[in-house]
């Protein structure tokens, strides 16, 4: 494992390279915008990235209340499973808005059933919190770097810095403040219960996430509004360029969840330790 | 009371005539935040002038804006009682479900919230001059779903905000993130309403969906939440 | 409630509270019917054990068993619990908060309200706010409202402190009274010397751990 973690920097470190070259140099220029456009490619692979990280610690908060006990776990399996298949039914059943695939949906679904076995699998009932903490740390990071280079791509391009109604800027925006204020419960909790309201507030956090996404769709259709980004098709060699600036960026997160995940874990290791000293050596009589 | 007892239940029902009744008798957080409901209103009149036509645009905005920071006093409040005294033990080691305080807790704030913005309401009115030009009933399915979308996350993350330090600072801000989708929808509606130019009936719909879900989360979820220690 | 089983069996208790271990490792059975009264310094573990007896406070590791479940919340109608704080409402009377209390325990009778009250001593038609009350009568209050559903377990931290001499002693009769209908008593105290004669055993902590259990007050406090 511990030899794993330089060999797969290295494999990072040459991808970010690779794409950082396609996406400065590599990739066509974008007609209209120029050259600013090139920053939609960490625009969007942050964007994604930091979604999936979020999804993540969704997954691990329910994973850490459900999984104290065997009842609610089993329930909890069979439910995913269910929303899973109703989903991939439902993308080839239900008629769907233009511009949406059916596979896309109906992949999704099952990759949701996949993650949440898979951090099931990977991951403890007691480590699953500290995915949780590491994952929401590493998502706020990435989704600042979202909304940074959001404004500072619309600038430029658009003559505005932000745009109340653009859905996805404005999404990311609540998103990230979700999180923000989820890590600064963890910080300001009496830690002996921080993983339960924690896992409560992120449970809170995802349920909104739809509901904030459709109140500001409708919000852009009464007050119509500029699209911050490519609106519609883009071109084949861009998609390249950004699928692999993804892949980089997500290898990147990856490396960093790992390192973050390995602190944690150390440093509830070393917590323990203290503790049970304190539980067995003798102390001294409190008179 | 037995009307109340039969659609909450005995122990919901008991707990919110509790705190009816101790919040009469008192009147301590009544006549504050009746105050400071006013003082809202006026200092909102004084920086958005309600002379230009601007402000009557805004106008739904600010009532809801003046609404939030009333209801955030009024939540900070929610769980003081049975924190003076360690009351919440007594109610934890009893075999009173958890739900049934929180529905309690729940309605009494909406039942106060309620209060504030019927005062606050006509003198906004008053200030700015306005009217509906749009069907004018619609504002009370409106401020009732509103209110109880702020008050149903409020009570929550008040219980939440009781684990950790900084408690009154912490509540506002676990609570306004997550409440945005509802903000703006309870902004848009009455807007909406008041210019006459659009119809609100999706906003009302959105507020009715998140009135749903995030009641059924907390009824979910509070039990974890209580009896963490 | 056979003589035979316990009533309260623990189990290689252990609760920390981040690095400071508060139980470290407590094993016992107690029988039913008795009183026992539990001693120490601060800082022993006797709240902590009180209150996760009560399941207001989770092990970290180890096991209890009360009333013949591990499942506190299962049996916690047939508990009753009270604390050095009161558990009432300053601003409503006694009786009023005794009506609500007993609520939660679906008890919707007065006169079995008024009845705790007497039994400890306290007018039921006073209209006093239990927060203008003294300190010994607040405590009276408290147990009866720890007693409104007659539990077969009662659970009390510290209920004489800060208490005048006559109420004190009026509340250790009604505990005595108690303990011969049948009821079990766990009592947290510091001090030992009212329970002298009274307690079937003294049960000693120290650091986390109980040291001793013993029928009479001579073992002394020091770690041997």
């Amino acid at each position: 494992m511990k030899r794993l973690f330089p060999i797969f920097a290295f494999i990072t470190a040459a991808l970010l390279s690779f794409a950082l070259y396609e996406a400065l140099i590599g990739a066509p220029t974008e007609q209209t915008m120029g050259d600013v456009q090139r920053i939609f490619y960490y625009h969007v692979s942050s964007a994604w990235t930091a979604f999936i990280l979020f999804f993540i610690n969704f997954v691990a908060s329910i994973q850490y209340l459900v999984r104290k006990n065997d009842s609610s776990d089993r329930i909890t399996n069979w439910i995913v499973i269910a929303l899973g298949v109703i989903t991939c039914i439902a993308a080839y059943v239900v008629h769907l808005p233009q511009g949406i695939e059916k596979s896309s949906i109906a992949s999704t679904g099952i990759s949701v059933i996949a993650l949440y076995f898979l951090v099931r699998k990977l991951f403890s009932p007691d480590n699953v919190d500290a995915l949780a903490v590491t994952t929401a740390e590493v998502g706020v990071v990435f989704c600042t770097v979202v909304l940074i280079t959001g404004p500072l791509w619309a600038r430029p391009v658009w003559g505005i810095w932000w745009a109340v109604g653009d859905v996805r800027l404005t999404s990311t925006l609540v998103l990230w403040l979700i999180y923000v204020s989820y890590l600064l419960l963890r910080k300001f909790s009496n830690s002996g219960q921080t993983p339960k309201i924690a896992a409560a507030l992120a449970i809170f956090g995802a349920l909104d996430v739809p509901l904030v996404y459709f109140s500001i769709w409708f919000f852009r259709t009464q007050h119509p509004q500029p699209v911050i980004g490519d609106g519609g098709e883009i071109d084949p060699r861009m998609l390249h360029v950004l699928l692999l600036n993804w892949l980089a960026f997500s290898c990147f997160a990856v490396m960093i969840c790992w390192a973050r995940y390995r602190l944690e874990i150390l440093k509830r290791e070393v917590e323990e330790t203290l503790a049970l000293e304190s539980l067995l050596e003798e102390p001294r009589s409190i008179r | 009371m037995s009307l109340l007892s039969g659609l909450l239940g005995n122990i919901a029902a008991a707990t919110l005539s509790k705190d009816v009744r101790l919040e009469w008798r008192s009147k301590d957080a009544i006549n504050s935040m009746l105050f400071f409901a006013l003082l809202v209103v006026v200092i909102f009149s004084f920086s958005f002038d309600p002379n230009a036509e601007e402000s009557r645009r805004i106008a739904g905005g600010l009532i809801w804006v003046g609404f939030l920071f009333a209801a955030v006093v009024a939540l900070n409040q929610t769980w003081a009682r049975e924190l003076r005294n360690q009351v919440l033990d007594a109610y934890r080691v009893s075999p009173a479900p958890a739900n049934s305080l929180f529905l309690a807790k729940a309605l009494g704030n909406f039942i106060f919230v309620c209060v504030l913005e019927a005062l606050m309401a006509p003198l906004f009115i008053l200030f700015y001059n306005l009217r509906a030009l749009g069907p004018g009933w619609q504002l009370i399915p409106i401020a009732l779903l509103g209110t109880w979308a702020i008050v149903v996350n409020g009570t929550f993350f008040a219980a939440l905000s009781i684990r950790t330090r900084s408690r009154e600072i912490m509540l506002p801000l676990l609570l306004f993130p997550i409440s945005i989708p509802a903000l703006l929808a309870m902004v848009e509606a009455t807007t909406d309403v008041l210019s006459g130019e659009y119809s609100a009936r999706f906003w009302i719909a959105l507020l009715m969906a998140y009135d749903v879900v995030f009641t059924i989360a907390s009824l979910f979820l509070f039990e974890t939440v209580l009896h963490a220690e | 409630m056979t003589q035979n089983n316990p009533i309260v069996t623990v189990n290689s208790l252990i609760k920390q509270f981040g690095r400071f271990a508060a139980l470290r490792g407590v094993t016992a059975e107690f029988a039913p019917g008795m009183l026992y009264a539990i001693l120490g310094g601060n800082g022993a573990g006797k709240t902590t054990l009180l209150r996760t007896l009560a399941g207001l406070s989770e092990p970290t590791r180890g096991t209890v068993s009360v009333l013949g479940s591990s499942n506190i919340r299962a049996i916690c109608h047939r508990l009753g619990y009270m604390a050095h704080p009161s558990l009432l409402y300053d601003e409503m009377s006694g009786m009023e908060n005794l009506r609500y209390f007993a609520e939660l325990y679906g008890i919707k009778n007065d006169q079995r309200c008024a009845a705790a009250i007497r039994s400890v001593e306290l007018d039921p038609e006073l209209s006093r706010a239990v927060g203008q009350y003294s300190q010994g009568m607040r405590q009276r209050m408290s147990l009866a409202r720890s007693l409104i559903h007659d539990p077969e377990l009662l659970l009390l931290d510290e209920p004489f402190s800060n208490v005048d001499m006559r109420s004190t002693r009026d509340m250790v009769k009604l505990l005595v009274g108690l303990r011969e209908s049948g009821k079990t008593i766990f009592l947290v105290t510091h001090q030992a010397s009212l329970l002298e004669g009274v307690a079937d055993e003294f049960v000693w902590m120290e650091a986390g751990k109980i040291v001793n259990r013993t029928r009479d007050l001579q073992y002394a406090q020091e770690a041997q």
